[in-house]
C-alpha cells in the first residue's frame, strides 16, 4: 500500500475515487430535494395552500358508500381516512381468500392428467392472464352486473336474500345475549387446536410420529361452538331486508362495486397463483416422489409429507409478492367507484381540502406500509426456510 | 406327431381399447370413476359456453353497416366497433395525419423485427439508430411542429397509438435508468446502493395509481410555475420512475446469476469497474434477463390501461367514452371483447416469445 501509493496519483487510487463519487451523489441529491422543496413552497405559497395536518379534523361533509366503522357527513376527514383504509383492507382480504381458493384449485387442474380439465384450466389462466385488469374490472362493473333488474324486480332466494342492480341484500345475523359465550368458545377452540398442532409437530420432529389434527381441530373448532351455541338457547337472530318504496332496508348489502372488484381482483390473481402453484409442484424433483414411494409411504402421504413441504418452498415467496400485488391492484377500486382508500382519501377528500402533498403522502405510506412489512416477513421466512435446505 | 416352431409368432395387436380414439379416450379424460365425471363437467361446460359464445361473436354477428339499424341479429354488432375504428386507434388525432402515426410504427415495427430475427445483416448499425435516432423520429412525426409537418396537440392523442407510445416510451427510458438503479443496489458504495434501495423500494411498494395521482397532482407544485409540463409527459415521467424500478430488479436477478469468477476474471485483466460492466458483465446478464424484461413489459402494457384514471384517453378509455354516445348505448359487451382482444393477442404473443427465448437462451448456464 505503502510504496504503490507513491507512484500512484490520489485519483487514480479506487478509495478516494469511490469517496468523490459518493460526494457527488450526496450533493446532487440534497440539490434535487432542496429545488423540489423550494419549488413545492413557493408554489403553496403563491396558490395559498396552508400546509400541514389540520385539515384532518375539519369536518367531511360527503357521504361515502360503504363503511365498517361509523360514518357519516359529520365525522372528520382524518376519519375518511380509516374508512378508505378498512374498505381496502376488507377487498383484499376477500380477494386473497378468493384468489388463493381459485389459484390452488385451477393450478392442481392444470397439472390433472385429466386432458379435457388440464386444457380448461389453461384456457383459464391464459385468457385472464392476458387481459388488463381494469379492462375486465369494468366488464364485470359495467357489463354484467348493470344488467341486473331493479328493486322491484330483484332476484331473491327465499324471500330473505335478494339480488338486484343496487346490490345483493342479505339477512344480517343479530347477536342476542349468551351469544359471546359461543365466540369465546370458538377463540378457545382456535388457540386449543393452534397449540395442539405446534405439539404435535413437536413430536414429529423429536419421534417421527404423526397425529392427526384435522378430525381433533374440527371438534375444538366447530362442534364445541355449535354445542355451546345450542345448548344457549341459539342466541342469534336474523335482521331480513325488506323492500320498501324504491329499495331495500335491513340486513346487510354487498355494493356492487364490491362485487365487481372483488370478482375481477379474484379472478384474475386466482391466474397467476395457479401459475406459481403449478411451476411450485413442478419444481419437486420427480426423484423425491420416487424415492418416498419405494420407502413404501402411502400416495397420499406422499404428497403431504414430500411433495407439499418441498413446493411450499417455492410457492410461498411468489404467492406473497401475488398477495402483495392484490393489495395494490385493489386501488383500481377508485375506477368503479368503491369507496377504498385511494377513491376516498386520494380522490375526494383530496379535492375538497386541496392538500394534495399530505394526502398523497399518506396514501402512499399505507401501501409502502404494507410491502415493506410483508417483504420484511417474507426475508425472515426465506431465511429460515433456505437453513433447512442442505 | 411334434409341431416344432422354429419362428416367434406374430404379435397380437394391442386391445382396441388402448390405441386410438378409444384408447387416448380411456387413457385421458376416463382414467377413473373420478376423472369420468371430471371430464363429463368439462364438457358441460364447454357445450354450454363454446357453440353460445362462436354464434353470439361470428355467426349471428352483424358485420357492415353505418349505423345502429345495421344490427338487426341477436348476435355480435361488429358495427359499433367498425365505424368507431379510426378513434380507437388514433383518438382525436387529425385523420389527414393519421400518415405520420402509421410511419412512425412501421418503422419502429421493421427495425424491431430487424433486431430480433436472426441472421439479419449490421445489428449494430440499425440497434444504434434504433436508440439514438428513432425516438427523434418519432417525435417529429407524433408531435410535428417542424419540416413542414403541423403540431398535433397531446390532448388529440388517444386510442391504442397513446397505449402504444406510453408502453414504448417506458420501456425505452426505464431500461438504461434500470440498469443504473441494479448497478447501484450490487455497488459497494454506500450511498449509491442506499439510494437505489430506497429508490427501488418507494416504487415498487406503491400501486401505479397513487404514482399517476401523485404525478398528476404533485409534480406541477415540484417545479417552477413558469415551467409546466403536460399532462401525458407528467403521466410519462411516473410510468418511467415506477418501470424502472421492476426493472432494476429483473437486471439484479441477472447481475446476481452471473458466476463470481466472471467479475474476478474481468479485475484479473485489468478492467476498470465500467469496462468489466459494459464488456464482460452485463452482456452476460441482459442475455439471461430477456425473457424477465419481455415479463415486465408485459406487465407495463397492460398497466398503461390505468392512466384513463388521471383523464388521458389510452385505448379502453376511447371505447369507455364511446358507450356514452346517444345513438349506440347498450354494446358494451362488443366494445370490451375488442379492447380485451387486442391485448389478449397483444401479451398471449409477447408472452409465448418469452417463453421460446427462455428455451433458446437457456443453452450455457443450465447445469
Amino acid at each position: 500500500m505503502s510504496n504503490s501509493s507513491k507512484k500512484q496519483h490520489w485519483w487514480n487510487n479506487a478509495q478516494h475515487r469511490s469517496l468523490f463519487f459518493q460526494i457527488v451523489l450526496v450533493v446532487m441529491l440534497v440539490g434535487i430535494v432542496w429545488f423540489i422543496a423550494s419549488n413545492t413552497m413557493g408554489n403553496l405559497e403563491k396558490r395559498g395552500i396552508s400546509t400541514g395536518f389540520g385539515f384532518l379534523s375539519l369536518k367531511a361533509g360527503f357521504g361515502i358508500l360503504q363503511s365498517l366503522i361509523a360514518y357519516d357527513e359529520s365525522y372528520s376527514f382524518g376519519r375518511t381516512f380509516f374508512v378508505g383504509l378498512l374498505n381496502t383492507l376488507l377487498v383484499s382480504a376477500l380477494g386473497i381468500i378468493v384468489a388463493t381458493v381459485i389459484g390452488f384449485v385451477v393450478g392442481v387442474a392444470r397439472l390433472s392428467n385429466n386432458w379435457l380439465i388440464s386444457k380448461l384450466a389453461a384456457v383459464y389462466i391464459e385468457t385472464f392472464r392476458n387481459v388488463p385488469l381494469l379492462l375486465q374490472i369494468f366488464f364485470w362493473y359495467f357489463a354484467v352486473l348493470r344488467t341486473l333488474p331493479s328493486p322491484r324486480e330483484s332476484w331473491s332466494a327465499g324471500e330473505s336474500a335478494f339480488l338486484n342492480i343496487r346490490g345483493l341484500y342479505l339477512p344480517q345475523p343479530v347477536p342476542e345475549p349468551g351469544f359471546s359465550a359461543v365466540t369465546w368458545t370458538f377463540f378457545l377452540g382456535v388457540a386449543v387446536t393452534i397449540a395442539i398442532g405446534i405439539w404435535a409437530r413437536k413430536r414429529q420432529n423429536e419421534t417421527g410420529k404423526q397425529f392427526n389434527l384435522l378430525g381433533l381441530g374440527f371438534a375444538f373448532i366447530a362442534v364445541f361452538p355449535l354445542t355451546v351455541f345450542f345448548i344457549a338457547g341459539s342466541p342469534l337472530s336474523w335482521d331480513i331486508p325488506k323492500l320498501q318504496g324504491f329499495n331495500f332496508k335491513g340486513g346487510m348489502t354487498i355494493v356492487p362495486e364490491l362485487t365487481a372488484l372483488l370478482t375481477a381482483l379474484s379472478v384474475y390473481t386466482g391466474a397467476f397463483i395457479a401459475e406459481v402453484v403449478r411451476s411450485g409442484i413442478l419444481s419437486v424433483n420427480p426423484g423425491q416422489t420416487e424415492a418416498a414411494s419405494a420407502l413404501g409411504l402411502h400416495k397420499s402421504k406422499v404428497l403431504k409429507l414430500v411433495v407439499i413441504p418441498q413446493a411450499m418452498r417455492v410457492i410461498i415467496p411468489q404467492l406473497t409478492s401475488q398477495y402483495l400485488n392484490l393489495v395494490k391492484n385493489s386501488s383500481l377500486a377508485t375506477a368503479i367507484g368503491y369507496p377504498d382508500l385511494v377513491s376516498v382519501f386520494a380522490g375526494t377528500t383530496l379535492n375538497q381540502t386541496g392538500q394534495a402533498i399530505e394526502i398523497i403522502a399518506m396514501t402512499m405510506s399505507v401501501y409502502l406500509f404494507i410491502s415493506l412489512s410483508i417483504s420484511a416477513i417474507m426475508n425472515w421466512y426465506n431465511k429460515k426456510i433456505m437453513i433447512v435446505e442442505r | 406327431m411334434a409341431v416344432l416352431i422354429t419362428s416367434p409368432s406374430p404379435s397380437l395387436p394391442p386391445p382396441a381399447s388402448s390405441v386410438g380414439v378409444v384408447g387416448w379416450l380411456r387413457a385421458n379424460l376416463f382414467s377413473s370413476v373420478l376423472n369420468s365425471v371430471f371430464s363429463l363437467i368439462g364438457l358441460f361446460i364447454i357445450y354450454k359456453t363454446v357453440p353460445a359464445a362462436i354464434n353470439w361473436a361470428f355467426i349471428q354477428a352483424d358485420w357492415v353497416g353505418t349505423t345502429r339499424d345495421a344490427c338487426t341479429s341477436d348476435g355480435a354488432c361488429w358495427v359499433f366497433v367498425g365505424v368507431r375504428i379510426n378513434q380507437f386507434l388514433f383518438g382525436f388525432y387529425p385523420p389527414s395525419e393519421y400518415w405520420r402515426v402509421v410511419t412512425a410504427f412501421s418503422l419502429i415495427g421493421i427495425l424491431v423485427a430487424w433486431l430480433l430475427v436472426e441472421r439479419t445483416p449490421k445489428k449494430g448499425l440499425v440497434g444504434i439508430f434504433t436508440i439514438f435516432c428513432y425516438p427523434v423520429i418519432a417525435y417529429f412525426l407524433f408531435y410535428g411542429g417542424a419540416f413542414g409537418l403541423p403540431a398535433v396537440e397531446t390532448h388529440k392523442w388517444g386510442g391504442l397509438m397513446l397505449t402504444l407510445i406510453l408502453a414504448t416510451t417506458g420501456m425505452f427510458f426505464s431500461f438504461p435508468i434500470g440498469i443504473i438503479l441494479a448497478l447501484g443496489r450490487r455497488s459497494s458504495m454506500p450511498v449509491a446502493k442506499s439510494i437505489s434501495v430506497v429508490f427501488i423500494e418507494f416504487w415498487r411498494g406503491v400501486p401505479l395509481i397513487t404514482v399517476l395521482f401523485m404525478s398528476s397532482v404533485m409534480l406541477p407544485m415540484f417545479i417552477p410555475e413558469n415551467m409546466q409540463i403536460d399532462k401525458l409527459l407528467r403521466a410519462m415521467i411516473g410510468i418511467i420512475f415506477f418501470q424502472s424500478a421492476y426493472m432494476a430488479e429483473v437486471v439484479r436477478g441477472g447481475l446476481q446469476a452471473i458466476p463470481k469468477g466472471q467479475y474476478e476474471a474481468a479485475e484479473a485483466l485489468g478492467l476498470s469497474y465500467w469496462k468489466s460492466m459494459f464488456f464482460i458483465i452485463l452482456p452476460q446478464a441482459l442475455k439471461m434477463v430477456i425473457p424477465g424484461i419481455v415479463n415486465t413489459f408485459i406487465a407495463l402494457f397492460k398497466d398503461t390501461t390505468l392512466v384513463l384514471i388521471i383523464g388521458l384517453f389510452d385505448l379502453l378509455a376511447v371505447v369507455q367514452a364511446a358507450f356514452a354516445d346517444p345513438k349506440w348505448l347498450g354494446f358494451s359487451v362488443e366494445g370490451y371483447v375488442f379492447v380485451a382482444s387486442v391485448y389478449w393477442v397483444s401479451c398471449f404473443s409477447m408472452s409465448r416469445y418469452s417463453q421460446y427465448l427462455e428455451k433458446k437462451l437457456n443453452t450455457g448456464h443450465a447445469r
